[in-house]
């Protein structure tokens, strides 16, 4: 498996794309296979604060439910509706429709701690 | 380090995700989850379900030993005849469900996969402290059992199997002989659709899925291997009970919903307690619930009404067919009437549910 190289990542999946100001997030093609067919992604509202190595959301399968991890500091400037009604986005495309929120980050610093796609690969088995 | 079944190599091949499951290691889902399960409501799945337990029961007191191990009366099932069952304790408390048919030299029993050991360790125990001459013979590992299940299957399988498979009625096996082979084949299931279910040499698992035509890897063929994931949701839309989630040694049949499956007339290990049970009445019932939203109550979410805990859920999912959250649970019986609403007090939410009449999905043929 691969993971595109033009985001970082945490090593609980989630992809950070972008390097300025507001940073997009999602999870990797991997997360969402090993959750099986996305039944509901739970997100905060436009406005809320969200806190690098908290929770902003869940994630519910069929399988399993799964919290999902912010790997920023900041303030969510736009959520993607999308996903309301069709959840199953995130397994199909979990790349680019299926991204979940986007972030005004407070700490550039932030971007620093989360890995590179070659180390996220390796960090997490495969 | 896990077993592994006759049909593994067939899981490989076709991309299967694998995992552990009571010690062995089986497909989760080939494809994904409600893919399977739409594909077995409209057409037709292949399980395997080799891990599942299959003792023989021979010798002459095979029946009385059975009957007394057993809830069910079986001094009235035919040769080729399956009927469904459960193993209690002497507390009344359940040790496994089983499918049990009587063939023509011996008794058949097909038991969970996680309770095999338990069940063989309790019947020998039985066995010895009653003094039933019976033998009981283990052939799980020298079989391979796989279960074809959907609307188009019987149809799709009649001109293929060499017995007359329209005319096999439902909970009814025939033994078959194909190419010296001898194959059992039972027209049951655990899915809420047609279908059959065939116990073949473990040696025979690779010709088998050869048999079905090599077509079962083609996107639109009839037949589609199909993992426990999707075994699950399609047994949860059908209101099937599972043991470890609806079914333990801390639950009695009759608060299962299973007294058609107890015949308290009958003397067997556990039915003094059951039978006080059916005086008194039992004091929890298992009901089907509806969620409000589509968020899924797994095992253990609590259940309460005007703010008190009165049940807990057994098994929940987003029903495929319905497109709607439901769950098995255990609910007070004075709170388990139809229609009433509950809380389901999930993580970060509550959400309505509804106590509705089971099963959630009947088939229509």
């Amino acid at each position: 498996m691969s993971a595109p190289t033009d985001r970082k990542y945490l090593e609980t999946h989630e992809w950070h794309l972008g390097n300025r100001d507001v940073i997009t997030i999602g999870i990797s093609q991997f997360a969402a296979d090993e959750l099986s067919d996305i039944t509901f992604v739970d997100l905060p509202d436009v406005g809320d604060k969200v806190e690098a190595n908290k929770p902003f959301g869940e994630i519910e399968s069929v399988k399993a439910t799964a919290d999902l991890i912010c790997g920023v500091s900041g303030v969510i400037t736009a959520v993607n509706s999308e996903l309301a009604d069709n959840p199953g986005l995130v397994n199909k495309d979990p790349y680019t429709s299926g991204w979940m929120i986007k972030v005004r980050i407070s700490n550039p610093q932030d971007l620093d701690n989360l890995l590179p796609a070659d180390q996220y690969l390796k960090k997490t088995g495969h | 380090m896990p077993k592994r079944t006759p049909f593994y190599d067939f899981h490989l091949a076709a991309g299967a995700k694998l995992v552990d499951f009571a010690g062995w290691e089986m497909p989760l889902l080939y494809r994904s989850i409600i893919n399977e399960h739409q594909q077995t409501r409209l057409s037709g799945s292949i399980f395997d379900v080799s891990h599942m337990g299959r003792l023989t029961f021979t010798g002459k007191d095979a029946l009385p030993f059975l009957n007394f191990l057993l809830t069910r009366n079986l001094t009235d099932q035919s040769i080729g005849q399956s009927r469904y069952s459960l193993v209690c304790n002497d507390a009344g408390g359940i040790l496994d469900d089983v499918i049990v048919s009587r063939d023509e030299q011996n008794w058949f029993l097909v038991c969970n996969a996680s309770n095999r050991d338990k069940l063989l360790k309790h019947f020998a125990a039985v066995r010895k402290d009653k003094g039933f001459a019976c033998d009981l013979g283990d052939i799980t590992e020298s079989t391979a059992m796989a279960a074809i299940q959907g609307p188009k299957v019987i149809e799709r399988l009649a001109n293929d199997l060499p017995i007359d498979l329209r005319s096999l009625k439902r909970y009814h096996f025939e033994t078959a002989t194909i190419m010296f082979i001898r194959v059992m084949i039972f027209r049951s299931g655990y899915t809420g659709e047609d279908g059959v279910e065939i116990v073949i040499p473990a040696k025979l698992a690779g010709m088998m899925m050869k048999m079905l035509g090599g077509q079962i890897d083609k996107p639109d063929a009839l037949i589609r291997p199909a993992g426990l994931g999707a075994r699950d949701t399609l047994r949860l839309e059908a209101a099937m009970p599972l043991y470890g989630h609806e079914l333990s040694e801390s639950v009695d049949p009759l608060c299962a919903g299973l007294a058609w499956a107890v015949d308290l007339n009958k003397d067997f290990l556990g039915a003094p307690p059951l039978r006080n049970i059916a005086r008194q009445g039992p004091k929890t019932k298992l009901v089907g619930l509806v969620l409000d939203g589509k968020r899924i109550a797994r095992q253990g979410t609590p259940l309460s009404l005007d703010g008190r805990l009165v049940g807990h859920v057994t098994s929940g999912t987003l029903s495929p067919t319905l497109q709607k959250s439901i769950a098995l649970a255990y609910v007070d019986s004075n709170h388990a009437a139809e229609g009433a609403t509950l809380s389901a007090d999930l993580k970060a939410s509550h959400s309505p549910a509804t106590i509705i009449k089971l099963p959630f999905y009947k088939r229509t043929r």
